[in-house]
């Protein structure tokens, strides 16, 4: 039983101006459940996408059952007996499960008749396999729960005969009752003999299910131990890997007086009575797990859900239903989704960032002069080192860090009294980062309100004055930076009291 | 990319249109002539006006199939106002007013009720069309105005006025897409709609207006076409979306909304023309007319699709 299934041997993988990949080495064995660890943009997701055919390295060797394997594409990641479950399902709703496990492999009668007896059979059979028993091959995938949504993808996968499945973070998406149903799940499928790379944030699964971890950092391999030798400190060191204190700076010390005040905020079914201050100068980080609400909090501070109920001032303004009173009441939201809500990815970096200001650089509609435009550019390319050797090219051609700066680029010309910053640094390299949190520290200086909502639990504690939890569209916990540890903030992220 | 090609590619419309101008010339002696060249700009304008109205509907990732019917129907009010002896300063203003109408009712719908453009637009199509039958019980509204008839058969200083008022309209749209924030807003819907809006855009007041603009300049399209013919035709305008659309198409402009400009369609339109044109005058019979149109609609698309790949690579 302990033979290696899968084996990746000084894998690199480059795009332009980062280094993704840098000499990675994974192996996982049958029956063996690995955890594969690392910050976001540690590189797990290129990893993933090398397995799955979507990238192909640059160097390095990858060997299926000890020979060596290429992965050209989707198809020949399948047929090696690859599956891999992303956190977005790929089932299509309308259709029934048995269908959905059987998409284009129905069992068919002659010419093309799908023979609906065989498919139901087989469909049970793995569906039994994967704890789905109480539920009929006929129902439809959109009459689902999502933790059953997600067993479907996993029986499609088994289905595929896959010896190596790789689970992209999957218990994030599901409740704790669901995420236990899940892990036991898992440890069924090792005892079947499969490979399993299990991808998560929670250390606490980690130290429950997973036989061996690997750790990457910033695209390098780190290296790998078996589960039980280490510790939940030893895991974080490796993922970390370095001093908190050299990525973050000083923090700012010199508040002031409240500039957003939030009080008794509920929008139905996403947030309930939430109540907040963040004083000039100050940055106040949000924490808590994905579905926590945190995004929606942001959206509803930016005027998003025109429906909400309670208050929120700004500088004594305290009306704001769009996007624009928020703007005009000195308010500004870097999303999370950098290139579906910051930028616009075929536009100039030029134009992504006026777009905000072009209102109040234009009289009468008209824009103002070139000249002056192209001075406003130059400026925040300069203050903020925004990588581009021509401002009219694309921003969908930038490297994530740069992206981001031309983000807060457009809206520091703005001059806001409030910055929401949703995963400020999601997907961005460790130089960038530390650019972009010197920067939150000047910003501060000069008496700018910083709302920090982050996944990232060293980001919230290297850098937040005052920290507030999430979960389930609560704030179930906030504390001085003083009294924060990682443990703390997991509880009330996990709604434990 | 090397130079010389970003080059091709940028000013790829205008190499295809001087490349036909050339063929042409060649293939009939009449073409090159002052009378012949100004008679297909002429006729260009009328599609050409609704094209530029598209460009903006299309930028925002919009279509507008209305605006054929919206020609007829407008075109056969104006003749019925001339007809019942009303002044051409009422007549005109109306008549703008409501294509102006029917192009906000298809933005209405578009904006408040999230019905996809190519749908409300389908819509409005059948319904105006059938409003125009209606009015007309299906014969031509004849008029005769002489100040009415200046507008589609006069000239300036030697110029057809349809051709001033189409020269007119491009110049006021290429400076409103470039230099006024509405323009620059335009793009960015088209570009990305969600990264628009959180920019605190009037994503859906700026969608209103475009196609407002584009059922305006139909009517104003309605005008010059019926005072060509002195004639009110039920029937006018059909099809005249689709050429529209090609000729927006050929100019460059994405389907997919956001890029694109003006001057491109400008260009499309003159292609589209010139091509009828020649196969005219080489006495070509329409049917095959047709055919050629369309295989130069699928050129110049993939061309476009090929440069697209290089640009992206």
């Amino acid at each position: 039983m302990d033979t290696i299934a899968l084996k990746m041997e000084g894998i690199c993988k480059h795009f332009p101006g980062v280094k993704a990949l840098d000499r990675v080495d994974i192996e996982v064995r049958k029956g063996e459940i690995l955890a594969l660890l690392g910050e976001n943009g540690a590189g797990k997701s290129t990893l993933m996408k090398v397995l799955a055919g979507v990238h192909q390295p640059d160097a390095g060797s990858i060997y299926i059952n000890g020979s060596k394997a290429v992965i050209q594409g989707p198809r020949s990641s399948q047929a090696l007996g690859i599956s891999i479950i992303y956190q977005e399902f790929n089932l299509v709703p309308n259709l029934s499960v048995a269908e959905n496990i059987f998409l284009g492999r129905e069992p068919r009668r002659v010419r093309g008749v799908i023979d609906w007896k065989r498919l139901h059979q087989q469909a049970q059979a793995v569906m039994e396999r994967v704890g789905l028993k109480h539920v009929s091959p006929k129902t439809l995938v959109s009459e689902l729960g999502i933790a059953e949504q997600q067993l479907v993808e996993i029986a499609k996968a088994i289905s595929y005969a896959s010896e190596i499945i790789i689970m992209d973070e999957p218990t994030a998406v599901l409740n704790g009752e669901d995420a236990k149903q899940l892990l036991r799940i898992m440890l069924e499928l090792k005892k079947q003999g499969m490979a399993i790379i299990f991808i998560t944030h929670r250390l606490e699964e980690v130290e429950q299910i997973a036989d061996r971890i690997s750790v990457l950092r910033d695209g390098k391999y780190i290296g790998s131990a078996n589960a039980g030798e280490v510790t939940r400190d030893d895991i974080v060191k490796m993922m970390v890997g370095r001093d908190i204190t050299d990525l973050y700076p000083e923090r700012n010390e010199k508040l002031g007086q409240p500039v957003l005040t939030v009080e008794h905020l509920t929008v139905k079914g996403e947030l309930h009575d939430i109540n907040l201050t963040v004083r000039e100068g100050e940055i106040l980080g949000i924490g808590g797990l994905m579905g926590s609400g945190s995004t929606q909090l942001s959206k509803a501070l930016f005027g998003l859900y025109p429906n909400m109920q309670g208050t929120i001032t700004v500088n004594g303004q305290t009306r704001i239903r769009s996007p624009r009173e928020a703007i005009d009441a000195g308010i500004a939201l870097v999303s999370d989704d950098r290139k579906g809500e910051g930028l616009v990815l075929i536009m100039s970096v030029f134009e992504n960032l006026l777009l905000p200001s072009y209102r109040r650089i234009s009289a009468g509609g008209t824009l103002m002069q070139r000249a002056k435009q192209t001075s406003i550019v130059e400026k925040w390319v300069d203050l903020l080192k925004i990588k581009v050797h021509d401002p009219a090219v694309e921003a969908g051609t930038l490297s994530g860090g740069n992206q981001q700066k031309v983000v807060l680029g457009k809206w520091l010309q703005m001059n806001p009294k409030v910055l929401i910053l949703n995963e400020p640094t999601r997907g961005i390299d460790v130089g960038a980062k530390a650019e972009i949190y010197q920067l939150m520290k000047t910003l501060t200086e000069q008496g700018l309100a910083i709302v920090m909502i982050s996944s990232e639990m060293p980001e919230l504690l290297g850098m937040s004055h005052r920290i507030a939890v999430m979960h389930e569209g609560r704030i179930t916990g906030e504390m001085p930076i003083q009294e924060a540890t990682q443990e703390k903030i997991f509880l009330y992220a996990t709604g434990g009291k | 990319m090397t130079k010389g090609l970003a080059l091709v590619n940028k000013y790829r419309v205008l190499i295809i249109f001087a490349a036909l101008c050339l063929a042409a010339g060649i293939l009939s002696d009449s073409f090159l002539t002052v009378n012949n060249l100004l008679n297909v700009v002429r006729q260009v304008s009328i599609t050409a006006i609704i094209a530029a109205g598209m460009t903006l509907i299309i930028l925002i990732a919009g279509i507008d199939l209305s605006v054929g019917s919206v020609l007829a129907f407008t075109g056969a009010i104006a003749a019925g106002m001339i007809t019942a002896n009303l002044p051409l300063v009422v007549v005109l203003p109306v008549t703008l007013l409501i294509g102006l109408l029917f192009g906000l009712i298809n933005g209405l719908f578009v904006t408040r009720w999230g019905i996809p453009s190519f749908i409300t637009t389908l819509a409005l199509m059948v319904i105006a069309r059938g409003m125009t039958l209606v009015y007309t019980k299906g014969y031509p509204v004849v008029v005769s105005n002489d100040a009415f008839r200046f507008i589609g058969n006069g000239k300036i200083a030697g110029v057809p006025l349809p051709i001033i008022i189409m020269l007119a309209v491009f110049a006021l749209m290429y400076w409103v897409l470039r230099c006024t924030s509405f323009g620059r807003y335009i793009y960015a819907i088209g570009g990305n709609e969600e990264a628009a809006r959180l920019s605190g855009i009037p994503v859906n007041t700026i969608k209103l207006a475009v196609f407002g603009i584009g059922g305006l300049l139909s009517a104003l399209s309605a005008i010059i076409y019926t005072s060509r013919l002195m004639s009110a035709q039920p029937t006018a305008g059909t099809g005249i979306e689709l050429d529209a659309i090609a000729a927006v198409i050929i100019g460059g402009t994405s389907l997919a909304g956001g890029r694109g400009g003006i001057v491109g369609t400008l260009f499309g339109a003159l292609i589209m023309g010139i091509l009828d044109n020649v196969l005219n005058l080489m006495n070509v019979s329409p049917f095959y007319q047709s055919i050629a149109k369309g295989l130069v609609i699928l050129l110049a698309v993939l061309v476009d699709s090929k440069f697209s790949k290089i640009k992206t690579r």
